[in-house]
């Protein structure tokens, strides 16, 4: 018995030529949860050579159902907080972000199949992003609102106020510049949200719900799901408790035509964000130029108040 | 006959005392709860899809007693309960009525005048609603004024601290009373409704027992609990109570209805009830004149997904009426 054990076969459990992978199998993030999938399905996550990277949880429309049931029941805690209060919760995932900065950067390289240092610069570029729609958070109602000038003895005042709970398809292509690109607006302002990931590169985004759940974004406020776009798309558009929807992710995403998610989308009204490009070019923009406030504003409403002005 | 008679012969005995009631309540057999829990979270599991779903969900609507018991309860907040109960879904004339409007015992005239001849039944809580705790003339004066204020239906509290003491007989002739006092002037009577709050029972052999004493002293329906105790109605013990039912059928020939009521709040609860019913029970009493959910929230939930099924597309609270109480 002894004469086996010294014959080298029991290495300690940190030996680098014997130890076990650890493999993923990723599930999603709804309601500041980890669930997998009600539908018990996974997807295999490929690098951009086709290597296997770790198994996805394939979302079902019932998970986007309970998705958008989440984001609901967060959205007027979410709403109702400060914007100073926003604004510091989100910068504090961005804290979070840089110190998973590793992470992000080796899963957007074996995603996109970017040189190690284009990789550096995208990561930093997103966590720059995230700083500055958090920075916005309690300048929007400056900015966006005011006093306006009435004919009449009243004080008319209007100030931005978030829509409710979003749709958005994340871009397929830049799986964390991209999404962090439509993410923050959303939410910076109070609304909540549910993010179908990139179909092909979700990794990234999983790594984003880890970061949210370990600062202090209140559960249900980003909710994300992974799966086949085409599937679970149309239920997310046709939901009547999604106040809005951004079509980024429609842009060259296998079977889905965002003009259908647009008329479905109009079923309730839905605020809808087109993808860039017409028809069926709907191509995905340049993430990296500065963005403006275009996709904050998307997602508002305004409210007027009138009070009369007296001596 | 008069239920102390009936009880008399039912038991086998010449007097119906404490002893009686006792020795034949503890010859029932025990209930295993872990089979009891088990059997119910295996009927849980059940899948109810696309034909079969539409049509339990458009049952259970029609098996809701619409419940509002709070007090800040008002003449204009019952009124607009019964306009639900009317038209449940304004988008679809096609969606059932629920079974009855449940109110506080001074609301029922309310209601009654809200819901008239529609079919849609007044039912009013009695005896002290919910701790029971009163003399039994003012019990007894309670159900006689919602009766008289155009209740169909008395919802009765069972006396909690007589049945735990096990004083059996003071619960049976509460009952039997109320019962009595259930009947109008003209002869027909308003149907019972007997409330065992099995929360405060706290075991299932209690459940099964205070289930068989109030069938004999004349219930026609037994009730889980009040909605102001927790735990409420849980799917075990409303099994425990089905089974009450159907052995009570098997012993006397009568259908006694159950009602579950509080904490069902989705459809697919609900669901899960009637997968028992038809298990445990049978089918005889898949009908809203044998089984109720006591429960408020439940018919929006139950209205979302009936119009999910119609639309093809997920619907969202601002479908269906806000029937919380207002802020202002």
């Amino acid at each position: 018995m002894s004469a086996t054990v010294s014959a080298g076969t029991t290495r300690g459990p940190g030996a680098a030529d014997t130890r076990v992978d650890v493999r993923k199998t990723y599930k999603l993030y709804i309601g500041g949860k980890f669930p997998r999938s009600e539908s018990g399905r996974s997807y295999e996550v490929v690098d951009h050579r086709g290597r296997f990277l770790a198994n996805a949880a394939q979302g079902s429309r019932k998970d986007a159902r309970d998705a958008v049931v989440a984001a609901r029941a967060a959205f007027a805690g979410w709403a109702g907080s400060t914007a100073y209060n926003r604004g510091q919760v989100l910068y504090r995932v961005a804290e979070v972000m840089e110190g998973r900065r590793a992470q992000f950067v080796a899963e957007v390289r074996a995603s996109e199949g970017l040189a190690e240092r284009r990789a550096e610069a995208v990561v930093s570029q997103a966590i720059d992003r995230w700083v500055w729609y958090a920075g916005w958070a309690d300048k929007l109602a400056q900015v966006l609102g005011g006093l306006n000038p009435v004919a009449g003895p009243y004080f008319d005042i209007s100030a931005p106020e978030p829509t409710g709970v979003v749709g958005v398809l994340a871009p397929q292509g830049s799986s964390l510049l991209g999404l962090v690109s439509v993410v923050a607006p959303v939410v910076v302002s109070g609304n909540t949200v549910v993010v179908l990931t990139s179909e092909q590169r979700p990794l990234p985004a999983i790594t984003l719900s880890e970061a949210l759940a370990t600062s202090d974004v209140p559960g249900g406020v980003v909710n994300l799901i992974t799966g086949r776009t085409a599937e679970v798309a149309p239920w997310i558009a046709s939901h009547r408790d999604v106040n809005a929807i951004d079509l980024a992710g429609a842009a060259a995403a296998d079977g889905v035509s965002w003009g259908d998610l647009e008329l479905a989308a109009a079923e309730n009204l839905k605020r809808v964000v087109r993808p860039a490009g017409a028809g069926s070019d709907a191509v995905e923009p340049d993430w990296s130029r500065t963005p403006d406030l275009s996709r904050v504003t998307s997602f508002l409403e305004t409210k007027t108040v009138w009070h009369p002005k007296g001596r | 006959m008069d239920a102390t008679a009936r009880a008399r012969d039912l038991l086998g005995v010449t007097r119906l005392s404490d002893s009686a009631l006792t020795s034949w309540l503890h010859s029932l057999p025990g209930v295993d709860q872990v089979g009891c829990e088990a059997r119910a979270a295996s009927l849980g599991t059940r899948s109810i899809k696309t034909t079969s779903k539409a049509w339990a969900i458009d049952l259970a609507i029609s098996m809701i007693d619409l419940t509002t018991l709070e007090g800040a309860d008002t003449p204009g907040k019952v009124r607009g309960l019964c306009a639900k109960a009317l038209t449940p879904d304004p988008t679809d004339p096609a969606t059932p009525r629920p079974a009855a409007v449940c109110v506080y015992g001074d609301l029922a005239a309310v209601a009654k005048k809200a819901l008239g001849s529609s079919g849609v039944n007044v039912a009013a809580v009695a005896t002290a609603f919910p701790s029971g705790r009163a003399l039994m003339p003012v019990k007894l004066a309670d159900t006689e004024d919602a009766v008289q204020a155009g209740a169909d239906e008395i919802d009765m509290v069972i006396d909690r601290g007589a049945f735990l003491s096990g004083d059996y007989l003071t619960v049976f002739r509460e009952i039997a009373q109320v019962a009595q006092a259930c009947v109008r002037p003209e002869g027909s009577r308003a149907r019972l409704k007997v409330i065992m709050e099995t929360g405060e029972l706290v075991t299932y052999d209690n459940v099964r027992r205070a289930s068989w004493l109030s069938m004999l002293a004349g219930a026609d329906f037994i009730k889980t609990s009040t909605g102001k105790v927790s735990p409420a109605a849980t799917l075990p013990v409303t099994l425990v109570m089905l089974e009450a039912v159907r052995d009570w059928r098997d012993a006397t020939g009568e259908m006694v209805g159950v009602k579950p009521a509080g904490g069902i709040r989705t459809s697919k609860d609900a669901v899960k009830f009637l997968v028992a019913v038809s298990e445990v029970a049978g089918d005889d009493w898949l009908d809203p004149y044998w089984f109720r959910f006591g429960a408020s929230s439940l018919l929006n939930d139950l209205l979302l997904q009936r119009q999910k099924l119609a639309t093809g597309a997920y619907s969202g609270a601002d479908y269906v009426t806000d029937d919380s109480p207002s802020l202002y």
